[in-house]
């Protein structure tokens, strides 16, 4: 019976990374029959320690479609559907409407309040994980009774988007790769779950993991009624919300590979900022650059007024807000995408 | 009176850990007093769980009770 449904079962996984990566593998071995995957994103090599799916073969590939074969060659009697696009407002509710659980594995806010908003609009339950470091989260929302009254969503967690720069999250890297396995795993566990309606399910509740100390603390979550009000009302509503900064930005920067970057730094009247904070490893001396921090960039920043800025960070992320910020119409901006992670510069 | 407080994420490298706080009564008293110590703490977005609840509003803290400080993380 408890096979029979999960072979019925549609389940959307949104990023196939650190999280992602142990979910799919897990949902496809235990016959979940429709799996489909989410994530624009390449592989490579610096991820590789926790985004289990895939090998130093596949560095630059599509983790869409690497990690759907790699399921098909796990259970080969299930459908796994790779869709290599970035999830936003246009077409997340089509995409979502077509599962009956969603699992988020992303890793940044506006895809989390995305999905979340998304969940909601639709009724559908979603499996949320989150790391930071040494910490894990785990928490199912939106379960909707047969009363129509659903459970606490992110929003009653956490009710606003947080600024990118507000929290730091280019240290994924940094974390051990078995932190993202053991909340991935978790959250395929809850899925299995809900789907053959079995055990007691993580509804408003959220659990927090600590892999240093191992200690395993459950908060209790209660839906709360201003929480609708911070959600998009209808369909029409939700594709109008900017929950992507970097949307509106794609004109006034660009993402540069390594190479582009280090070619950009040899032009005239150019500036290369680090805008990681002081005391973040490694320093680098390989090339010339300043070191403004995200906490300070507002405060310092109108004062850079060279025609190229180049701008990095750990992982990328960050960077990507100092890029936006920095850009002012009459300069040229760019990112190095992945941040000097990416390319293993450690000097 | 004194309670402890139990953080993560961001926070907990904030505070190095547990602390403790003398004479507060309520949550509003509570981060008040957190401001006053880690300034930084202006600028993090976080929720408040009183005895394992997450809370809203002003909540009345007693002799007994947890308090956890949560802020929010993304990584996947």
């Amino acid at each position: 019976m408890a096979q029979q449904k999960l072979l019925q079962a549609k389940v959307l996984v949104v990023g196939a990374g650190g999280l992602g990566c142990p979910a799919l593998q897990y949902l496809a071995a235990a016959g979940v029959g429709n799996i489909g995957i989410v994530d624009d994103d390449r592989v490579s090599l610096s991820n590789l320690h926790r985004q289990v799916l895939y090998s130093t073969n596949d560095v630059d590939l599509p983790k869409a479609a690497m990690a759907a074969g790699v399921l098909l060659v796990l259970n080969p009697t299930i459908t796994v559907n790779a869709f290599p696009i970035r999830l936003d407002t246009s077409n997340a509710l089509e995409l979502i409407g077509n599962y009956d659980v969603v699992i988020d594995g992303t890793d940044n806010f506006a895809s989390r309040y995305l999905i979340n908003d998304a969940c909601v609009l639709l009724k559908k339950p979603l499996i949320y994980g989150s790391i930071y470091q040494f910490e894990g989260q785990v928490a199912v929302f939106n379960i909707v009774d047969e009363n129509e009254v659903a459970s606490a969503n992110y929003r009653d967690l956490f009710p606003q988007q947080p600024d990118n720069n507000e929290v730091p999250n280019c240290s994924e890297a940094g974390v051990i790769g078995v932190l993202p396995g053991i909340i991935g795993t978790m959250m395929a566990n809850e899925c299995i779950k809900l789907i053959t309606g079995i055990g007691s399910l993580l509804v408003n509740k959220l659990l927090i993991y600590n892999t240093l100390s191992n200690q395993i603390c459950e908060l209790d979550i209660m839906p709360k009624e201003e929480t609708i009000q911070l959600i998009p009302a209808n369909e029409e509503a939700f594709k109008a919300t900017q929950y992507s900064f970097s949307c509106e930005a794609e004109h006034s920067f660009k993402n540069v590979g390594i190479k582009d970057f280090l070619t950009l730094m040899q032009e005239e009247d150019t500036i290369v900022i680090d805008v990681r904070e002081i005391g973040e490893k490694p320093i680098i001396t390989s090339f010339e650059h300043i070191n403004i921090p995200m906490s300070v960039l507002k405060e310092q920043g109108q004062r850079i007024g060279q025609k190229n800025v180049l701008v990095f960070c750990h992982a990328g992320i960050r960077s990507v807000d100092a890029a936006l910020y920095l850009s002012n119409g009459k300069n040229k901006v760019y990112n190095l995408k992945g941040g000097i992670v990416r390319y293993n510069i450690n000097k | 009176m004194q309670v402890t407080i139990i953080t993560f994420g961001q926070i907990a490298e904030l505070f190095c850990g547990k602390i403790t706080l003398e004479n507060v009564h309520d949550t509003d008293s509570l981060q008040q007093r957190l401001v006053e110590q880690y300034p930084a703490l202006v600028n993090i977005k976080y929720a408040i769980a009183v005895d394992k609840k997450l809370v809203s509003g002003n909540v009345a803290i007693s002799e007994t009770s947890s308090i956890a400080l949560l802020p929010p993380f993304s990584g996947g």
